[in-house]
C-alpha cells in the first residue's frame, strides 16, 4: 500500500496480479455456485461490481469519520445497504435471474472480496484510487466468472448464453453443471493460471 | 416437511459445502489439519444453531409483522456479527477449555457465508421454528463432516506427488469436486 502505483497499474492489478478469484482465492462461494450458466455469471459479476464500486466510493469518502473500533461494523452496514438495493433491483426488473441466483444475491454481503477491499484499500486511500481499485477488482471478478461459466455452460449444456453452439453430435457433460464440475473446473483453471505465471516469470528473469 | 428428512438432507444430500457452496473459505483455509478442522466444524455448528434461533425470531417477530422484509440482509448480518461477539465473550468467561478449543475460529465465522446463508435459506424455504433449528444443527454437522473428510484427505495428500501448479488450492478444489460427485450419490435418498 505504501508505494504509489501509477493510475493504470492501480486498475490493472485486479485483472491478473491480484485477481480476486485466481490469486487471492476470495469470493469463492458465489464463484462456484452461480457459474453453471453464462447469464448467471454475468449477472452475479455485475451485481458484485455495483456493490463493490459504490461501497469503495462511500468508504473512501467518509474514512476520516469512521472510528477504527467500529470500522468493520460500519463497512458491513454500508455494504449491506448496497446489496439490498441490488437485490431489490434484480427482483423488480429481472425476476428470472433473481430467481436463478436465489440466496446468492443477498450473500454478496459476506463476499470477502468486498469487505477485504474496504479494509485493505478504501479505508486508507483517496477516493479516486479506491474507485480505480474497485473497478479493477470488479473487472477481474467478472472476467473470471465469465471464463468459468463459459466453460461450464459450453461443456455442460452445449450452449452459450442459451444458444445452441455444439452440434448434434455433442453429448452434454452433465457433471459440468453439477457442483462437482464447478470445483474441478476451478481447480484446473487455478493450476493453469499458476503454470502461466511461473512460465512468464521465468522468461522475464 | 418431515423433521428427519430436513436433518438428513442438510447433512448428506444438500450438504452445505458440496451442494450450496457455502463456507468455502474456511473449507479450503482450515482443512490442512484434522484437529483444527474438527474445532472449526464444532464452532460453526454451534454458531449456526444459535443463528437459526435468532434469525427465525427476528424474521417472524419483528421483520414480517412490521412489513420490513427488505431490511432482512442488514438485520441478519448485524445480528450474526453481534451474536458471534457475544458467544465469544460468553465462552471466554464460562468455559476456558472450550474457548481454547474454538478460540481463533470464532471471529472468523462472522464473515463466513455459511452462517448468513443459513439464515437466508431458512427464511426462503419458509421453515417453522423447530424445522429451522433442526436445519441449523444439520447444516452445521454437514459442514463438519465435509471439512473433516477434506482434512483427512489433505493430510494424506501432503505425501502424494501432486503436479507443481496444482499444489495447494488447485488440488484441494479437485478433491472437493470428487467429494461432491460422491455426495451427489445421496441425492436419490430424498425426492
Amino acid at each position: 500500500m505504501s508505494s504509489k502505483k501509477s493510475i493504470g497499474a492501480e486498475y490493472l492489478k485486479g485483472l491478473w496480479d491480484e485477481n480476486p478469484i485466481f490469486r487471492q482465492l476470495l469470493g469463492m462461494c458465489p464463484t462456484l455456485a452461480v457459474t453453471n450458466a453464462v447469464i448467471n455469471g454475468i449477472a452475479m459479476g455485475l451485481a458484485t461490481a455495483f456493490v463493490l464500486i459504490l461501497s469503495s466510493f462511500v468508504v473512501s469518502s467518509i474514512k476520516k469519520l469512521i472510528p477504527s473500533q467500529v470500522r468493520i461494523a460500519t463497512f458491513i452496514v454500508i455494504i449491506a445497504s448496497f446489496v439490498t438495493i441490488a437485490d431489490r433491483f434484480l427482483a423488480a426488473f429481472f425476476p428470472p435471474i433473481s430467481k436463478a441466483l436465489g440466496p446468492y444475491v443477498p450473500l454478496i454481503v459476506v463476499n470477502c472480496i468486498i469487505l477485504g477491499r474496504q479494509e485493505a484499500f478504501s479505508s486508507r486511500n483517496s477516493v479516486a484510487r479506491s474507485l480505480l481499485d474497485a473497478l479493477g477488482m470488479s473487472t477481474g471478478f467478472i472476467l473470471s466468472l465469465l471464463i468459468l461459466s463459459s466453460i461450464r455452460e459450453l461443456l455442460g449444456s452445449g450452449t452459450f448464453l442459451g444458444y445452441q453452439v455444439m452440434g448434434a453430435w455433442f453429448k452434454p457433460w452433465i457433471i459440468m453443471i453439477l457442483p462437482a464440475g464447478a470445483f474441478i473446473t476451478l481447480g484446473v483453471l487455478l493450476g493453469i493460471v499458476i503454470l502461466i505465471d511461473t512460465k512468464t516469470k521465468k522468461r522475464s528473469t | 416437511m418431515d423433521i428427519l428428512t430436513i436433518f438428513v438432507a442438510a447433512i448428506l444430500v444438500n450438504n452445505y459445502v458440496l451442494y450450496y457452496f457455502l463456507g468455502i473459505c474456511p473449507f479450503l483455509g482450515v482443512s490442512k489439519k484434522l484437529d483444527s478442522a474438527l474445532s472449526m466444524g464444532m464452532a460453526v455448528t454451534f454458531v449456526m444453531t444459535l443463528t437459526a434461533v435468532a434469525s427465525w425470531m427476528i424474521n417472524h417477530w419483528i421483520l414480517i409483522p412490521f412489513g420490513l422484509d427488505y431490511l432482512q440482509i442488514v438485520s441478519f448480518i448485524l445480528v450474526i456479527a453481534s451474536l458471534v461477539q457475544l458467544v465469544e465473550m460468553f465462552i471466554r468467561k464460562m468455559s476456558p477449555p472450550l474457548y481454547q478449543a474454538l478460540g481463533i475460529y470464532l471471529p472468523l465465522i462472522t464473515t463466513n457465508c455459511a452462517i448468513m446463508g443459513l439464515a437466508l435459506l431458512a427464511s426462503l424455504k419458509g421453515y417453522g421454528f423447530i424445522e429451522t433449528v433442526v436445519f441449523g444443527i444439520g447444516s452445521g454437522l454437514g459442514f463438519t463432516l465435509a471439512i473433516v473428510l477434506m482434512a483427512g484427505i489433505r493430510e494424506q495428500l501432503d505425501l502424494a506427488d501432486v503436479p507443481k501448479p496444482l499444489k495447494g488450492a488447485g488440488i484441494a478444489l479437485i478433491v472437493a469436486g470428487i467429494m461432491a460427485l460422491a455426495f451427489s450419490g445421496f441425492s436419490g435418498m430424498i425426492k
